[in-house]
Formats: structure tokens, sequence, C-alpha cells
């Protein structure tokens, strides 16, 4: 009887095929594979959000083995010596000891702060991205919408989370957030009173945020970015316009190897970058600020920056309180417009902008190639209008942080962020509209003159004019080089783009062998157009 | 393995026979990417095997991971036996996080870019054109989808038969309610308990009236606090000095002559003529914007500053808000000293304390 011989390289073959006998993954595999990923720089900015959610929730689980969600008083008797015999509640003294007594912990609770800075801070850049390039049109408006809900929930997932350490500055917070609740006619009080259990503080507000911060938030948060990146893999990336591309296709790299190893990669760096932070900047230093007490409270209170805009809205409204004389009297406080009304008109203007626009343009056409800010004036324009709207409130939040430091009178601060919000976000739409306009006429200007040479050449007239280089050859007609049609795309503006110097010899220590070949564009491999590209652009830019 | 592959045309090309031996495993791959719409039109590898360039690029990610492997020892290292229990002065421990930060970041950052330099730098550049498919179905397509519903919504027969329809709506719509009752239900809770808005911890209990206190509980006398200074009281009950009583923290000022002159007449305007005792005038420390606690006092002014979001109150005017978002006077405490010297509250407050809200009288 003749012995089989276990063959060894066969192996991989034959469970594949197993597998395949089984699932029927062979197809969705290799076209998953396969899958075409366009790339730009400006895509990693939604990933980092996504890798700090990754980091919030592995360290997240690490601060729930020991946070004790719990307003019972305890008398502090840890190892931080200056704040031993305090009575406080557990929830802080649990804080504390995660600080100190846990090993490894004050890291871990660092870098889940910072990551959920990082966190907040990424969506909000790539919202920008978004909204700048026109990706949210259709037939993206689906996912602007859930990423503008993601912002808001992650804003509550900070808040509730800011909270759970019941420390001087959080109380303070959850204080305000009361009285914001309050200020809501009609229903306020009912309100305030249901969700705190009675009057503030109460004695369950922290095992109540505990359990939306650990379990209802991080849900919402994973339902919502799955759903997100699922859209974002259904409806496939947008992409620049250049060559080859068109609306019908996407160019770039294979998902394997190259794309997902950079992935990959870039996940390491951020979560490196996070660890960096968590342990070499400190952050929420709450041994400093004491259990949380109603009647204690220092200046310099500031919440975390995303939550800044709304401070600063609140600390810019008017003393305008409204009376309503029917029966005992009804009142609506000042506190509700700037806390209330003015977040909700916020939501409202960013998940609907999509559609306003569409309906504006009357555009109603798939777009899957990205536009330029600069070719749509207005829209840029709008939102560095909201930009600028933010930042001067955001500053607000900071105002006496600033008079403080800069030796302004704090009320001087104040009414220039009440000017300022009024004038600052029209100049910004009208110096961002200008300089849309004038980088469009340069553009076209390159393109019909060429690239400034720096070369100055004297006519036999005695005049004195620049060399311009044509991006095309002359043709046969009167030596002149045919002006180009701009396709949505970079325009070369120096010399060197054109390849006019001499390619960069690479290495530091040695050069590399073989110097690079000058590309006509660098970093974008050579790609033959395809004779249907379509024309680029949306009704603005043919202004 | 160089490959350079020249885009074509896909319309009418003819599959591949992939069990052709001539093939190579690239082509093999291509016919694969074809068969899902892809054309890699340009693939190019980034350094030649065997060269100067490869073996340094190889030995740069080599080192990366290195560096990994290192600062990941040294993170154990130091998390198991570096000093880390915190002792007052700097001693080794205040380095304890810091070191921990920047092992783990280094061990981290050379995955990433040992990774991303790999990826980058050694493996093959190309470029693919993958065709979307984005446009909708054809309207035969939709067509026979939306028969398709509609054909099984008329088997339902919930159009010829209605009170099935209006039975289930009716049925279902209060089952949707009973999901959200308990939930709902559980939470809500009367605010106008006890009063609660409107009462603190110097409501006078069985008619006997509140002793000011400090924070460990002391009462005080007027001699306690010199002119032009402050305290901060509590209501001298049982955990009185507790966020129990979050709504009870009162400023007890001892003005100067002036202006206590100043703030008698103004009291006396708004019909709090005995509100003060001598030169002492109580207000309420929760700022009645946002409840903050309003205590940033300057003397010489005589304002009361909250620092959460720069509210003022003129002390010597009833703690009339003149700057800033607040919009209602700090609430006056009406005080008095008892029989043995020590400040009392007169009467509960007579006005709200705290933030603003729809039903205040």
């Amino acid at each position: 009887m003749k012995r089989r011989k276990f063959d060894v390289a066969a192996v991989p073959a034959k469970t594949a095929g197993a597998v395949d006998d089984r699932f029927q993954v062979a197809t969705p595999l290799r076209k998953l594979l396969n899958k075409v990923f366009p790339d730009h720089w400006s895509f990693l900015l939604g990933e980092i959000a996504l890798f700090s959610f990754v980091v919030l929730l592995m360290t997240g689980v690490f601060l729930t083995f020991f946070y004790e969600p719990a307003m019972t008083e305890v008398v502090y008797n840890g190892s931080y010596a200056p704040l031993r015999g305090t009575p406080m509640s557990a929830a802080y003294a649990s804080s504390l000891d995660l600080s100190f007594d846990v090993r490894g912990g004050l890291i871990m609770r660092q870098m889940h702060h910072w990551a959920a800075l990082l966190f907040m801070a990424a969506i909000v850049v790539h919202m920008l991205r978004v909204f700048f390039t026109g990706a949210f049109r259709k037939p993206r408006e689906t996912n602007w919408i859930i990423g503008s809900l993601l912002f808001w929930v992650g804003f509550l997932a900070g808040f509730t989370g800011y909270s759970l350490p019941d420390d001087g500055l959080s109380g303070t917070g959850l204080r305000i957030a009361s009285g914001i609740m309050l200020s809501i006619p009609v229903i306020g009080s009912w309100l305030t009173s249901s969700i705190f259990g009675g009057e503030f503080p109460g004695e369950i507000i922290i095992s109540r945020f505990f359990i939306a911060h650990v379990l209802l938030i991080p849900g919402l948060l994973v339902a919502l970015i799955s759903a997100h990146l699922g859209l974002v893999f259904k409806q496939k990336h947008t992409q620049w316009p250049g060559p080859g591309r068109t609306n019908e296709n996407v160019v770039g790299e294979r998902m394997f190897p190259r794309y997902a190893l950079k992935q990959g990669g870039f996940f390491m760096v951020v979560f490196g970058v996070i660890a960096l932070m968590g342990g070499l900047f400190q952050i929420n230093p709450i041994w400093y600020f004491g259990p949380y007490e109603a009647w204690v409270v220092s200046a310099a209170s500031q919440p975390d920056w995303y939550v800044m805009f709304l401070d600063g809205s609140t600390r810019l409204m008017p003393a305008w309180q409204i009376n309503i004389p029917i029966g005992d009297g009804y009142v609506i406080p000042p506190l509700f417009w700037p806390t209330v009304v003015l977040p909700g008109i916020l939501v409202g203007l960013s998940t609907m902008y999509p559609f306003v626009e569409a309906r504006r343009l009357k555009d109603y056409k798939h777009h899957n190639l990205l536009q330029r800010p600069r070719d749509v004036p207005a829209r840029t324009a709008v939102g560095a209008m909201a930009v600028a709207f933010y930042v001067v409130l955001t500053l607000s939040g900071g105002n006496d942080v600033i008079a403080d430091k800069f030796h302004i009178s704090l009320n001087a601060m104040t009414w220039a962020g009440r000017v300022g919000l009024l004038v600052v976000p029209p100049l910004a739409y009208y110096v961002a509209y200008r300089l849309c306009l004038g980088l469009q006429q340069h553009d076209r200007e390159v393109l019909a003159h060429g690239v400034e040479t720096g070369i100055i050449k004297r006519l036999p007239d005695g005049r004195f004019v620049e060399v311009h280089q044509p991006l095309t050859a002359a043709d046969g007609h009167d030596g002149h080089a045919p002006a180009l049609d701009y396709v949505g795309w970079v325009v070369p503006k120096k010399m060197n783009r054109l390849g006019a110097l001499g390619p960069a010899i690479r290495g530091f220590f040695y050069p590399i062998e073989r110097p690079a070949e000058a590309p006509v564009s660098p970093g974008h491999p050579p790609v033959e157009p395809r004779p249907e590209r379509e024309e680029i652009g949306s009704g603005e830019s043919r202004r | 393995m160089s490959t350079h592959t020249e885009h074509q045309a896909p319309q009418g090309r003819e599959p591949l026979d992939v069990n052709d031996p001539r093939l190579s495993r690239f082509e093999i791959m291509q016919e694969g990417a074809r068969r899902d719409d892809i054309e890699i039109v340009h693939y190019e590898p980034q350094v030649v095997p065997g060269t100067k360039a490869e073996r340094r690029l190889t030995r740069l990610v080599a080192s990366m991971f290195l560096l990994t492997g290192l600062a990941a020892t040294a993170f154990l290292v130091i998390y198991i036996w570096w000093p880390w229990k915190w002792e007052a002065g700097r001693g080794g421990d205040k380095y304890y996080t810091p070191l921990l930060g920047l092992t783990l970041g280094l061990a981290l950052l050379g995955i990433g870019f040992g990774i991303l330099t790999w990826g980058k730098k050694l493996l093959p550049k190309e470029v693919s054109i993958q065709d979307r498919h984005d446009q909708p179905g054809s309207p035969e397509d939709r067509k026979i989808t939306g028969e398709t519903m509609l054909f099984l919504a008329d088997e339902m027969g919930v159009r010829r038969r209605p009170l099935l329809g209006i039975s289930l709506l009716a049925g279902l719509a209060p089952v949707g309610a009973v999901a959200a009752a308990p939930l709902v239900g559980g939470l809500i809770s009367n605010p106008h308990k006890n009063n609660q808005m409107f009462t603190t911890g110097f409501a006078p209990a069985e008619g006997k009236r509140i002793r000011l206190v400090r924070e460990d509980g002391r009462p005080i006398r007027p001699a306690d606090v010199s002119a032009g200074g402050q305290l901060t009281v509590f209501p001298g009950i049982e955990e009185g000095v507790s966020n129990k009583h979050a709504d009870s923290p009162t400023l007890l000022i001892h003005l100067r002559e002036d202006d206590a002159q100043a703030s008698r007449e103004a009291n006396s305007r708004v019909g709090h003529g005995d509100y003060m005792w001598g030169n002492y005038a109580a207000f309420s420390k929760i700022c009645t914007h946002a409840g903050c606690p309003a205590s940033l006092y300057e003397q010489q002014t005589n304002r009361l500053l909250c620092p959460c979001h720069q509210s003022q109150f003129l002390i010597t005017d009833n703690a009339r808000p003149v700057f800033g978002p607040a919009s209602r006077r700090l609430p006056q405490l009406p005080i008095e000293v008892d029989e043995e010297g020590f400040f009392v509250a007169k009467s509960d407050y007579t006005e709200t304390i705290g933030p603003d809200f729809w039903e205040r009288p």
C-alpha cells in the first residue's frame, strides 16, 4: 500500500477550496480585494476621526473597570495627600483613584480625553473638507446628514463623559446644563426635574450619565459610523477631476495591498500620536479642581473646545428676558436663545444644506467628481461665513482668558464679540468670494498666456516684458499656443512644475543611484485621458 | 515583477482563458480585475530588486520595527518597575505617565511608519480605473419591483378588507406607546413637589429661624466679617453645606458705610427695606443666569462677577444685573442677628433662586 504524502504546499489552496465550497466567497472576495480607491491627502481626515473612535472604545473599556458611577458621599483616603480626608462623591474618588492608584490609569484617562478632543476635531475638519469640495452633493446627501448627526452625538458623548468625574469643573458644566434645560419654555422645569430625578443635582444624575456615556451613546455612534462607512463603501469615494477621471469611474489604487497597508500604518500613527499626547500633555487634572461643590468656581472655567462656541454664544447674548403677563406671569429667560434655539438652527441648517443648494442651482444630477473651492465661490463664501461665525463664538467662549492675558477690559471683549458676530461673517463671505474669483482669474490667465518665467525681456522699442512659458506647443496657425480649457484641476503655475528644473537627487546621506525621471506633474503618473471625458463644474463656475 | 500595461478599451474583449499555462500570475490577476470592471492601466515597481535603494529601504523599515520592539519592551519595563505611586514633591513618580506615553507612542509610531514606508515605498505603484455603475436601475426594473410590491399589498387584501388595516393600526399605535411608557413614565418627576423650586435651606423649620453658618458649620457673628469683606454662608441645618442644598449658598457681605447707605436706599426703593442688618447684606450666590456660583466680588466697585458667562451684578443696587447675559437680580436674603448674637435668616428667600424657568411667578 502506497503511503500518501502530506503535501504542505497544497494546504492553502485546499483550505481555500473548502471555504469556498461552504460559503461561496471567491468572487465577492476578489471584488473586495480589487475595489479601487481614489486617493488624496484630505481623505484621511475622516479616517483620523474613525481611528480616534477606536482608541476611545479601547481606553474607555479600561476606564469602566475602575470608575464607580455613584454620588454617595465618601471620605477620600487615597495616595494623593492634599485631598486626603476630604468628603466627596464616590465618582470623584474613583476618578482620583484612576489617576493615582491604578497602575497606568492616568495615561489611559488622558489618552481617552485627548482621543475625544481629536475625534471631534477630525469630524469638524473632515466636514469642512466635504463641504468645500462639494462631496455632499447627490448621491451623498444621506451621508452628509449622518455625518452632521455624528458631530452632535459626539458632542453629547463628550459632554456626558466630561461630567462623569464629578470634579469642580464638570459639576459646574452640569449645573449650566440644568440651567439650559430649565430655560426651555413650558416643559423646562419638568424636563430638568425628570432628568436629574428632582432638584439639581440630586443623587442619580451621574449614574444616568454613565449609562448614556458607556452604553447608549457609543451604541448610537457605532451604528451611525457603520452606516456612514457602509454608504461610503457602497457609493465609492468621490475623486478630484484629473487625467482619465470621469463621473462614471474611480481612478486610484486597488484596496490590497498598498491602500490597506497605508490605512493600517496610518491607524498606528494616529494611535501613537494619541499615546504621546496622553503621556506627555496633561489634560483635565481633576485633582486640582477638587470635588464639585455648588458654591465653588474659579475664573477661567472653560469647557472642552467643541463646547466653547455654545459658551461663547451664551456670553454674548444680551439680557433680553421675555415676560408673558398671563396669570401669575411666565418668562422666557435669555439663556434659551443661545443654548437651545441657536444649536437647533445650526443642526437644521447644516443637515439641510445639500438640499438647499441643489434647489438653488436646480442641480439634481449625480456628482462623483469634486469641485475646487474656487470654482464655487458662493458655496465657499457661505462656508467661510459659517466658519467665521463659529470662530467668533469659540473665541468668545474664552474671552475672559483673552481679556486677562492681553489686559483688555472684559466688557470690551464681550462687546467685541457681539459686534464681531454680526460683522465678521459677512466680511468673511465677501473676502472669500473675491479670493475665489481672483484665483479663478489667475488660473485662466496661466492657461491663456502660460507660466511666468521670471525672465524680463527688453523689446526693441524699449519696453520691458516678462517672458511667459505657454503650457502647450505652438500650433501651425500664427505661432501662438492655443488657449487651454479649464477642467477643474490644478493649473501648474511655477516653472519647475513644468519640469523646467532638473529633478532633485533623492536620498539624504547617499543619493539614490538613479535620479528619477522628471514627471510632467509630480505625484501623478502619466495616464492617457479618455477621449469621452466630460466637462467639469456646476452652473456656478460658468459665471 | 516588472509589468507595464497600457490601457485598452474593455469593450468587445474576449475573456481570457485563465487556465492557459502561458499566462503569468499578474495576467491572471489583471483578468480578474477586468471581470470586476477594473482596468489596471499602470503598474510600476518603485525599486529595482537587488539595488542599493531597495536594501536601504528594507533596512529603514526593519529599523522602525526594531524601534517598536525596543520601545514596547521599555514600556513594559517602566510599567512594571518604575516607581509610580504618588508622593509629594518631584519624585520619580512624576515621570511615570510621561515615560509610558513616550514609549507607547514610539512603539506605535514605529509600527505605523514602518508599515507606511513599506506600503508607500517598497510596493509597486499602480493606477487602476474602476467603473462606478451608480446609474439608477432601468425603468423596466423599477416598474417590475414597484408592481411586485403593489401586488403583494393587494394580496394582503387590506384595500378590500379595510377593517383589518384600521384595527391593526388602532391596535399597534398604543403598543408603540407601551414601549416608551415605562422609560418616560419612570423618569418623570414633578418639579413642584414640596415646592422645591421655590424654597431653600433657609426656610424656617417649625417656626425656628435658620442660622447662617460657615463651610465647617460654625455660626457667624457680625464681628467675624470685616468692612468690605465677604463670606460664603450656608443654612445651619443638617447637610446644609452639601450639594443636597445646591441652591442655598449665600454671599454675606459687610458693606462699608457709604455703600451700605446706598444699598439701604436701593433696598427701600424695591420694598426690601428691612432685608439688611446694619451694614450687612446677604445675596444668593447662585447666578440667576445659568446657575454658576457668582463669586468674584470686586470690593472697589461693589460688583459681583460670575466667571462662567461674565454676568455682573451691582451689589449696592440690590444686585441688579449691569452687564452680561443675566436678566434678573440675585435674590436677597433677609437677615438679622438672634439673641445669642449670631446671624439668622429672617425668612426664606422671597424670590426664586437660580436659573430662570417658564413658570417662575
